[in-house]
């Protein structure tokens, strides 16, 4: 199975777009994966009529705590790196956001008053969405900090069986990209030709090249001022894949969620040819 | 009685801070003679978690009451874990706040 | 001090052109850019940087080789699987939870502050800038923003600003959140498209759930009449106010290709009095 993930540093540049146009174009030859790794606002299932439903609550480890047992000694208050605990007068208080799930103040418990426990920080969905397409997608509850338990999950869950899974990223260059893009087989950064698309598109090639993965260029909203990523391709030698005209048309299809792939019927051929290619 | 407000700065000329845990000081004054003593807030510089450390340091000077301005939901559990209460203000100085808030209290009582 | 902050959820809606339009219009304005992962405010605004600060964020275990007895207990704990075979740690993988540090036999393991970025306090032209720029790759736990917000808030009494303009970034994660605190309101930037009502109803949630009002600008309002509608029926059953409704235009690009913001591009334009006139409604809301 390849894996090939859609990233950009900037939102809106058109990841989704790709993503789902470059699933339809390959699930004509191929069992192709989509994964929706934008778990705090993921759009993917928008472009589908048949949008999952089977649902599954992802749970992270949290600190169950046996009251009879803690004697608020404090010691799991003191080792917590992300001040989730606190000991009141009587009881131990936990703020679950924004535990890691580290586990350090189960290991440290003289009382062994804490357990495993498990708290839901989100829900996922799969289903086959058309033919030889798979969706798989995650909805972060709200109110929670962290994305990465959710990303985690969907990337673990994707099984053997297919022939490709394309990722979509969450946007920006932190921590969320880079767990989206990490082991995959091939990049393809999503910028527009304008002076923030080639600001972020920078950013999101080192976060890229840090972990190791080979990427390509797509140009949307291209329309005649593609000079400055064209420049800074040819400088680090990544290639430009192709190019998205700068249309009306498309984004009035897009605001009514549809996407089709008769769009741009060369994309996925260029893609893989890359890919294959490195 | 002991009374805490989430402050800019280390007197009570200073603004009242908007944001209960990531306020850079508490100021501990008291109600009788309105003497104060400043607390830096370890709480403004963490990673996460500033609501509820912020909680904490208010009660280890032993106050009941903080008036503050937003506080988030999970500073809100902390405090009532801890027995303070939060009272939003909307006073520019830290002593406006106080007086502000003696003021009501003699009204309701 | 009044503060607000631009928020939207999905990305590419605007935030960032419109803050930088909206901040042209006040004076003595403090500008913070809390998108750190992927700042662009710089690129409208120019800012010229007077003060910088390394920004250490999470930590980071490392383990010292010459008393590690390779017992393998950290690699045991580890509930991230950071440490290596041969005991270094993956500084990607690393979560700073200190764990392998509380466990260690041998006190091999120290706990550093990574240095994961910069912060900058800047001149503009009508006021101050604060902004920064977060490692690629590295984790954004929202503690930079809330150090970029605290330098604004530092800033702005400095130099008797009355306002602080937050450009926030996109999601519902901790960088969203840690730029909600404190603001007297949220001002999210929707586009009338399927994805955009669907994030945009989640970052106003995410508002409600700490308690930060918000109001809406919708931007490119004329892409599609019906999803406006929509939107506008959201807004009224929440009570919601609606501050701006900006066309779906090509000047925004435009004006962004010279560097400029719209109000400098072309002050006369639908746009920009748009923006003008969500200034207005700004500056009475918030009383300045």
């Amino acid at each position: 199975m390849k894996k090939i993930a859609i990233a950009s540093g900037k939102g809106g540049t058109g990841k989704t777009t790709v993503a789902v146009m470059l699933s339809r174009l390959l699930s004509k030859k191929f069992k192709v994966r989509l994964l929706d790794c934008d778990v705090e606002n993921p759009d993917c299932h928008i472009f589908f009529s048949d949008a999952p439903t089977e649902k599954e609550e992802v749970c992270v480890f949290y600190p169950e705590v046996d009251t009879e047992k803690c004697n608020c000694c404090g010691r799991c208050q003191q080792v917590c790196e992300f001040n989730c605990l606190f000991v009141m007068k009587d009881r131990l208080m936990f703020f679950g956001e924004l535990c890691h799930s580290c586990r350090g103040c189960k290991l440290v418990c003289p009382q062994g008053a804490i357990s495993e426990g498990s708290r839901p920080v989100g829900k996922l969905f799969n289903s086959k969405v058309e033919k030889n397409l798979h969706l798989d997608y995650a909805l972060m509850n709200v109110g929670e900090a962290r994305a990465t338990p959710l990303i985690e999950k969907l990337k673990k869950n994707l099984k053997s069986g297919a022939d490709y899974a394309i990722f979509d990223s969450p946007p920006g260059a932190s921590c969320p990209m880079a767990e989206t893009v990490a082991g995959c087989n091939y990049a393809v950064l999503v910028a527009e030709p304008t002076p923030f698309g080639i600001y972020d598109l920078k950013i999101a090639a080192k976060v890229v090249k840090k972990l190791g993965v080979p990427c390509g260029i797509v140009i949307n909203r291209s329309g005649g001022e593609d000079k400055i990523i064209d420049n800074f391709a040819r400088q680090k030698k990544i290639n430009i894949l192709f190019r998205i005209p700068y249309s009306r048309k498309f984004s009035c299809y897009y605001s009514k969620g549809v996407i089709k792939e008769n769009f741009f019927p060369g994309l996925a051929d260029k893609i893989i040819k890359e890919m294959l290619r490195i | 009685m002991k009374i805490a407000v989430s402050s800019q700065g280390g007197s009570l000329n200073a603004q009242v801070a908007k944001n209960f845990g990531r306020c850079p000081y508490f100021l501990i004054v008291d109600s009788e003679t309105m003497k104060f003593e400043p607390v830096y807030n370890p709480a403004s510089s963490m990673t996460g978690g500033a609501g509820p450390a912020a909680a904490r340091v208010i009660n280890e000077k032993g106050s009941k009451i903080v008036l503050t301005g937003q506080v988030g939901p999970n500073a809100m559990s902390a405090l009532a874990g801890y027995g303070i209460e939060a009272v939003t203000v909307s006073s520019d100085t830290v002593r406006e706040a106080v007086e502000g808030y003696l003021k009501n209290k003699k009204t309701e009582d | 001090m009044k503060s607000l902050v631009l928020i939207s959820g999905k990305g590419g809606t605007g935030k960032t052109s419109i803050t930088g339009a909206l901040s042209v219009l006040f004076k003595n304005i403090t500008v913070a850019d809390c998108d750190v992962d992927a700042p662009d405010l710089h690129i409208l605004l120019k800012p010229k940087i007077e003060e910088k600060e390394i920004f250490r964020g999470g930590k980071l275990a490392v383990i010292d080789n010459d008393k590690c007895c390779g017992c393998g207990r950290c690699r045991q704990v580890c509930s991230f699987g950071a440490v290596e075979k041969n005991f270094t740690v993956d500084r990607f993988l690393c979560q700073g939870c200190g764990v392998c540090y509380w466990n260690c036999p041998e006190n091999a393991v120290t706990m550093l502050r990574k240095e994961s970025g910069e912060s900058y306090i800047s001149r503009i032209k009508n006021g101050r800038m604060v902004h920064a720029l977060l490692e690629p790759g590295e984790e954004n736990s929202g503690k930079l923003v809330t150090e970029v917000k605290k330098k604004a808030e530092a800033v702005a009494v400095g130099s008797g600003s009355g306002i602080i303009l937050i450009d926030g970034p996109p999601g519902i994660g901790c960088p969203v959140i840690a730029s909600l605190s404190g603001v007297d309101f949220a001002l999210v930037v929707c586009e009338p498209t399927k994805s955009g009502i669907h994030d945009m109803k989640r970052v106003i949630d995410t508002a409600a759930y700490f308690g930060v009002p918000v109001k809406v600008l919708i931007n490119k309002y004329d892409l599609n009449p019906e999803n406006r509608k929509k939107i506008i029926k959201y807004l009224e059953t929440e009570k919601i106010e609606l501050l701006a409704k900006i066309p779906f235009s090509d000047k925004f690009n435009r004006a962004l290709k010279q560097g400029k913001t719209i109000i400098e591009y072309d002050s006369g334009c639908d746009e920009s009095m748009q923006i003008k006139n969500a200034v207005y409604k700004i500056k009475n809301v918030l009383d300045i």
